[in-house]
């Protein structure tokens, strides 16, 4: 790292570009799949031909206001759609239909909790403070083909061309490539949770376009700022940032200028390249549609939007760290699946020791769907079975060692922990009386060991419980016995 | 009897009483377009057999059954070209029916031919085409009108029944006029406009051109209604627009704007027009002076409003996809100026660079916010005249038919010659234009065409007055001398 880095202090804004998981398309009626053969899912309004109308989708307008709804922002009664003017061979009418002025959402903001970040970033102040990332504004567009260049040629793949597509567009509020992360990461794990998109960064579901300067310490006005695209994971926007600060910063620090421009980011080779300077921006003379009439969302939209919000899983972890006293790793881990969420809730209910289910099932239960191939929607335990499962170890009707058979056989064959316990006569024997005889039995066929816990060496308490374990054919509630033993040792 | 040149009801009563099929009229068509197409040049596709083949499945119990509909080269017919009058559709065919088209089939109507018109529906002349002008029937050194001059030209000179046209400042009602035929521009959401190529989407509207006022309802009602697929069509019923005539004018009141008669009008056409008004005083007519106030704004608003839906409409013409596409490109920039040089016309070229230029940022508020704000002030010049009319009478042109190449070096003059009609689309209310006369002294006789604005879908009562008007007038029967 360069001395001076700690001079400057980035300025990062993001706009995240999010498919909303639709049936068909924003405009007109074809289905919006990944991976079909290229141009199978079109028809003359997707491709642009003459006289087309398009007609939007209304699926796609509650999804962005349901979206805009959990992200806090405002919705106005009044929205609209507008042209976005530019000629580029992926656009089939060479304008987009997006929104200008009046955009379905505005303002809002992003809560960045700790276990959003990056792993190794997860103990620093800033993953600990809770920071929110502003929102300026989410509107609804259609996305645009995709070109595929040969040799002499190029091909467009129109499938994707018309797709709805959310911008989410950020105030400049984020302060590092962790933060970023940390940004995409939530809002991410929300758009899905919300069931508004498979948000699949490698599918180009999600793509993100980032804004960022640098400025030296202190100071209140921003630097002169670079747009880098072409960013194909939440980690790559990390690293993207983190170079290109890195570079603004060198280039700043040995008395050079930055220049306004796009920039494309190489994976492959970690860099940042020039893509197209600001000389070249574009006027895109935005317009309002006149095919489309203006959109009033308080014509049922918005209320549709309500009757699908959901938790958001920053509120349910912490309602897990207060309700069950899970801690906060673990709530988070749990609230980042709503299946395991909805699971471990399920589990929960009316248990004494909600935390006791949270360490099963993020431990014995995950393992073994990991290692069966498994997600926890077709588990073959049910919630209520756990819930029993970890009431009988807390009961003392079963030591742990016999819990994990009595769960490999729940998981193989869903029975319920109870009737696997008595079937196998796996039942603990807690009886003092009867445990007492097998102690003083134990005692006596090893008078060695009795001396030798009288002499001070504790390890010889732990065999003669194994022992006692021993006739009792595992049975026995290893506590008691190890407590009876010593009671009789002590007494003699 | 010349079956091309009998009204709808006329030949619907014979196909219904089995005295004549639908290829019968199809063929009276095609003699008739063999013989005057070549002087004309109002069609410039057509597509015999397939249309033959149609009417010989025509369902005739349908209200429009085995009637042949003329289609201006602007509107999708699946199968068939669609070119706009333009160098950069040559080649591209439709995929898909027009819901007018759709809605005129089930009718029983046949969609014929592919008509001349101005380039992509700009120009009042039909010289702005790809395909050369066509002629005006009544004089062929002159123009037809624009820019659905086909489809007047083929309707008045029997070369069609009926047609479809569409108007976005006068387009359908401009040529009527000088082609001495009907023409009618619906109110603005009354009529899909899926499936019609795109001018200026906020004005355009597609209609009929017929030689009666009853064909005119009848090819009207075919076409209309609520179409999901145009999200501007309007969610209203249908009047039965032909049982609606024959009511007469007695009790109505109509309105005539002091604005729409203006000095350097022609005095044939002011002399036709004034006593078409008294005519309908006669005929029992109330007739009132009206003011609206903001007519002279109405042509400079319109050429910034329709220039900048167009350069944003135009832009998928790029031969990427379909059409034109320019062969000596080095990269994609290059071929789309390329292909766009060489496909548009020069007026076409002008209005893309005038509407880029008006939607600039930093002077979008100057103009085409302005403009909308105008015609805002339009829209309420005409509510407040219908608050003490029923209808309101005007010239459609400020003159007959003028001579071909009279006005093409002055585009200004040329706009100027849609003053009447432009305000109708502005205030997205509804128009027909019908003959009321012709013009005298040496020369040609030139058709002289009036017009009745009409309320927001109140076009069952223009159609009233203009059947009445009609009926007690003898222009409708002159043919052009061919």
């Amino acid at each position: 790292m360069s001395p001076m880095k700690t001079d400057y202090e980035p300025v990062i804004g993001l706009e995240v570009h999010c498919q909303v998981r639709t049936r068909s398309k924003m405009f007109c009626g074809c289905r919006t799949q990944f991976g079909e053969a290229p141009n199978a899912l079109t028809c003359p309004v997707c491709l642009g031909h003459p006289g087309v109308l398009p007609v939007p989708n209304r699926e796609a307008i509650v999804r962005t206001i349901q979206t805009g709804l959990l992200l806090s922002c405002d919705i106005d009664e009044f929205c609209k759609f507008d042209r976005k003017n530019y000629f580029y061979p992926d656009m089939p009418k060479n304008y987009q239909i997006s929104q200008y002025d009046m955009p379905l959402c505005r303002g809002g903001g992003v809560t960045l909790d700790r276990f959003s970040f990056p792993k190794d970033a997860q103990d620093s102040p800033c993953a600990a403070a809770r920071k929110r990332v502003r929102l300026t504004r989410i509107h609804l567009e259609e996305d645009v083909a995709k070109s595929t260049h040969f040799e002499t040629t190029s091909g467009i793949d129109f499938n994707r061309a018309g797709t709805p597509l959310m911008e989410i567009v950020t105030e400049a509020d984020i302060a590092s490539p962790e933060e970023a992360f940390a940004f995409l990461t939530a809002l991410r794990l929300m758009l899905v949770q919300a069931g508004v998109s498979d948000a699949d960064m490698e599918k180009g579901q999600l793509r993100c376009d980032c804004n960022v300067s640098v400025r030296p310490r202190g100071q209140r006005a921003f630097g002169t700022k670079c747009e880098i695209k072409n960013m194909n994971s939440i980690s790559g926007v990390r690293r993207a940032l983190a170079y290109e600060i890195e570079r603004q910063i060198e280039v700043l620090g040995a008395g050079g200028r930055i220049t306004q421009e796009t920039r494309r980011w190489d994976d492959g080779i970690g860099q940042t390249s020039t893509m197209r300077s600001k000389e070249e921006v574009h006027d895109y003379r935005y317009f309002p549609d006149p095919d489309l009439m203006p959109i009033k969302t308080s014509d049922g939209l918005l209320d549709e939007a309500r009757t699908r919000l959901i938790e958001l899983p920053i509120d349910r972890a912490d309602r897990y760290t207060r309700a069950f006293e899970v801690t906060e790793y673990d709530a988070s881990v749990l609230a980042s699946d709503l299946d395991m969420a909805l699971y471990f809730e399920r589990a929960s209910s009316g248990a004494s020791n909600p935390k006791g289910i949270a360490n099963y099932l993020l431990n014995d239960l995950l393992s073994a769907l990991t290692s069966s191939g498994k997600v926890i929607a077709d588990c073959p335990v049910r919630p209520e079975a756990l819930r029993d499962l970890v009431s009988l170890i807390d009961g003392g009707k079963i030591n742990s060692k016999q819990a994990k058979e009595v769960f490999k056989e729940m998981f193989e064959t869903g029975a319920a922990p109870a009737d696997i316990v008595k079937s196998r006569g796996l039942e603990q024997v807690s009886d003092t009386g009867a445990i007492e005889a097998l102690a003083r039995q134990a005692i006596d066929a090893h008078p060695g060991p009795a001396q030798d816990f009288l002499d001070g060496k504790a390890s010889a308490l732990n065999f003669l419980t194994g022992q006692v374990m021993k006739l009792s054919k595992g049975k026995a509630n290893p506590k008691l016995a190890s407590d009876i033993i010593e009671r009789l040792l002590r007494s003699r | 009897m010349n079956l091309a040149l009998e009204p709808i009801s006329t030949l619907r009563a014979r196909l219904r009483g089995r005295e004549i099929c639908p290829r019968d009229i199809l063929a009276a068509i095609r003699e008739r377009v063999e013989e005057l197409n070549l002087a004309l040049n109002a069609y410039v596709h057509h597509d015999w057999d397939a249309a033959m083949a149609e009417a010989d499945r025509a369902d005739l119990s349908l209200p429009l059954g085995g009637i042949p509909v003329a289609i201006k080269d602007v509107i999708s017919v699946r199968g068939q070209p669609c070119t706009c009058g333009s160098r950069i559709l040559q080649g591209h065919v439709a995929l898909y029916d027009a819901t007018v088209i759709g809605n005129l089939r089930r009718s029983g109507a046949i969609p014929v031919g592919r008509l001349n018109m101005d380039e992509f529906a700009m120009g009042s002349s039909n010289e702005n085409s790809f395909y050369g002008p066509c002629r005006n029937p009544w004089d062929t050194s002159r123009a037809p009108g624009g820019s659905s001059g086909g489809s007047a030209a083929a309707v008045a000179a029997g070369l069609a029944v009926a047609a479809l046209g569409s108007d976005t400042g006068g387009s359908i009602r401009q040529p009527a006029a000088f082609c001495g035929c009907v023409g009618l521009k619906p109110t603005y959401g009354r009529v899909s406009r899926y499936g019609l190529v795109a001018f200026a989407s906020s004005l355009d509207q597609i209609g009929p051109l017929t030689r009666t006022v009853e064909d005119a309802a009848i090819v009207l009602g075919a076409i209309s209604g609520h179409d999901p697929a145009d999200c501007t069509s309007v969610d209203t019923g249908v009047p039965d627009f032909a049982a609606s005539l024959g009511g007469g004018v007695r009790g109505l009141r109509f309105g005539v704007p002091k604005e729409y008669f203006i000095p350097g009008m022609d005095p044939a056409v002011e002399r036709a027009v004034r006593a078409a008004i008294d005519h309908l005083a006669h005929e029992g007519a109330e007739i009132v002076e009206i003011s609206l106030p903001h007519t002279e704004h109405a042509i400079a608003s319109y050429y910034i409003i329709a220039p900048a839906e167009a350069s944003s409409n135009l832009a998928r013409f790029d031969g990427v996809r379909y059409g034109h596409r320019a062969k000596d490109a080095t990269d994609v920039i290059d071929c789309y100026a390329k292909t766009r040089q060489q496909g548009f016309g020069k007026e076409v070229k002008r209005r893309i660079l005038l509407g880029t230029y008006v939607l600039s940022s930093g002077y979008y508020d100057a103009y085409y916010l302005r403009a909308q704000k105008v015609r805002t002030l339009m829209r309420r010049d005409f509510e407040r005249a219908f608050e003490t009319c029923d209808a309101i009478l005007t010239p459609t042109a400020p003159s007959p038919a003028f001579k071909l190449g009279e006005k093409l070096d002055d585009p200004i003059s040329m706009y100027l010659g849609d003053v009447f009609t432009i305000a109708v689309n502005m205030a997205g209310i509804c128009g027909i234009s019908l003959p009321c006369g012709f013009t005298g002294g040496a020369g040609a006789r030139l058709p002289i065409g009036l017009q009745i604005i009409g309320k927001p879908f109140d076009e069952a009562t223009i159609l009233r007055v203009a059947h009445h008007y009609e009926q007690t007038t003898p222009w409708h029967r002159e043919r052009p001398p061919l």
